[in-house]
């Protein structure tokens, strides 16, 4: 298993667009090997949040440290290298449609590995089958479900060992028991690799399930963070009703 | 700006030279039937419409040197480029349009890929690669509808069509006629691919960036093409006839 390193960390990061200011100097810490799950409205950054971790977006002002590695402003050829170690997994999947799944999920380990290509084909196979898509590797993306999607966009994630793992809404579009098993895979990973988690999500007990932190977002800034229990008892009424409003508690 | 920096990158490692291959396969050789197709099609109305004007002139054994000539110095490279400004700038404008609001792109720079690099230099070097060879391609069918055009009428031959129709084609006529269709691939995949790579707003936006991509490199393509014949006749002063 590869060295787990990194924290996540903002230092008063701000991002506008336009006129209309999404994060207001953002400060946040991410442990190694914790899951925290981002809440919030929707247009209250979230997703933005988790572009600027991956260094897909840059902010305004501020700054964004993956370990000791200060990422804003960093030229692509290292923030490739910083990325090599990160996982996105898209709230779509983002699967490249014009290949396999097979061949999205060898993309990776062709791009930025150096196995051979029996040791790709057998890494491949192994992670589609961790995840139930043994059947699927010759299939197009568009020959899938929502679910299967999913789980592909994550096995094209896992398939390279990320130590951090960004997943933007897991649940979106999903039945609850196909979200419950993106759940679970996402805490064996936790569990068993000991990766670290940033989870953007709407759903209450999809949060309550993976988070060890829930940060809840509101106005650009953190308007509350700390365990389900910590949010459900807050004083807010905004932090408290929206732990409820879904029947989270 | 984007096209200068798309051409800079080409000379940086890494140089993709498996997505190089398959673009060139999928815009010059796929492109191949529609060009030679339409290279021959041409060929056969041109030369009808050369005999019925110098047919009057009794000058009908000029036809295949007069339809060679117009198709090698400015025929061939032009519809060339405006017919795979058609197919080719309109599928890479549709292609990196769905991509960017699917977020393939961001899922490609996730994955420590430069997608710049990997969607737009690959695709640029494969039309500097396919234009020249498709023109080639299209003057070969069109001289070859020709051909059969006339032979239908005069019974001409076909050793005696190609050696009149070669007899007046040199250097000069071809070789700068032929490469300037680099540039022709040059435009073609910079605008297609800057719409492409720049589009937002869903499904709307991927059909902007498509039709946009065809008008907008035709229209420079043809802009282009009048500076290239200038400087062409300005430095091949024997290209003139």
């Amino acid at each position: 298993m590869k060295e787990r390193p990194a924290t996540i960390r903002f230092d008063s990061v701000s991002k506008s667009f336009g006129s209309r200011k999404v994060l207001d100097s953002l400060s946040l810490e991410i442990p190694r090997g914790k899951a925290y799950c981002i809440l919030g409205r929707s247009g209250t950054g979230k997703s933005v949040t988790l572009k600027l971790m991956i260094g897909l977006l840059q902010p305004d002002s501020g700054q964004i440290y993956i370990g000791d590695r200060q990422i804003s402003g960093m030229d692509s050829q290292d923030l490739a290298a910083v990325r090599k170690d990160m996982g996105f997994l898209f709230q779509n999947s983002a699967l490249f449609d014009s290949i396999s799944v097979g061949e999205n999920v060898a993309f990776p380990l062709r791009r930025n590995g150096d196995d051979s290509e029996d040791e790709i084909r057998e890494k491949v196979e192994r992670t589609l089958e961790q995840l139930g898509l043994e059947k699927e590797y010759d299939k197009m993306p568009s020959e899938l479900s929502g679910g299967m999607r999913k789980r592909a966009g994550l096995a094209r994630v896992l398939v390279y060992e990320p130590s951090i793992l960004l997943v933007d809404e897991p649940s979106a579009g999903l039945d609850p028991i196909t979200s419950a098993e993106i759940d679970e895979l996402l805490l064996n990973l936790k569990a068993e690799n000991k990766v670290t988690l940033v989870v953007v999500t709407h759903n209450i007990p999809s949060a309550r399930r993976i988070g060890d932190q829930l940060v809840m977002l509101r106005d650009g800034k953190i308007a509350a963070q700390g365990s389900p229990e910590d949010l459900e008892q807050s004083d807010d009424e905004f932090v408290s009703h929206f732990m409820t409003a879904q029947g989270g508690g | 700006m984007f096209g200068l920096r798309a051409l800079r990158e080409a000379f940086r490692p890494p140089f993709e030279f498996s997505e190089i291959l398959r673009q060139t396969h999928s815009l010059g050789w796929l492109s191949t039937p529609l060009i030679a197709l339409s290279g021959f099609s041409v060929g056969i109305v041109m030369s009808m419409h050369t005999r019925s004007s110098l047919e009057r002139f009794g000058a009908e054994s000029l036809i295949p040197a007069a339809l060679a000539i117009a198709m090698i110095k400015e025929t061939g490279p032009l519809v060339t480029g405006l017919l795979v400004s058609g197919r080719v700038g309109a599928g890479i404008g549709a292609e990196l349009g769905g991509m960017r609001v699917t977020e393939q792109i961001d899922a490609l720079e996730a994955l420590a890929v430069d997608s710049f690099k990997y969607l737009v230099v690959t695709r640029l070097i494969a039309c500097l690669i396919a234009l020249p060879i498709l023109t080639t391609v299209f003057n070969f069918a069109a001289i070859t509808g020709g051909y059969l055009a006339e032979t239908i009428i005069s019974g001409m031959t076909l050793d005696l069509y190609y050696q009149r129709a070669f007899s007046s084609i040199n250097f000069v006529d071809l070789i700068p006629a032929t490469l300037k269709t680099m540039v022709f691939g040059f435009v073609i995949a910079t605008v297609s691919s800057y719409l492409g790579y720049t589009t937002t707003g869903g499904a709307e936006g991927v059909g902007r960036a498509s039709t946009r991509s065809v008008v907008f490199s035709s229209i420079l393509l043809i802009i282009v093409n009048v500076v290239l014949v200038k400087t062409i006749l300005f430095m091949f002063p024997g290209n003139q006839g």
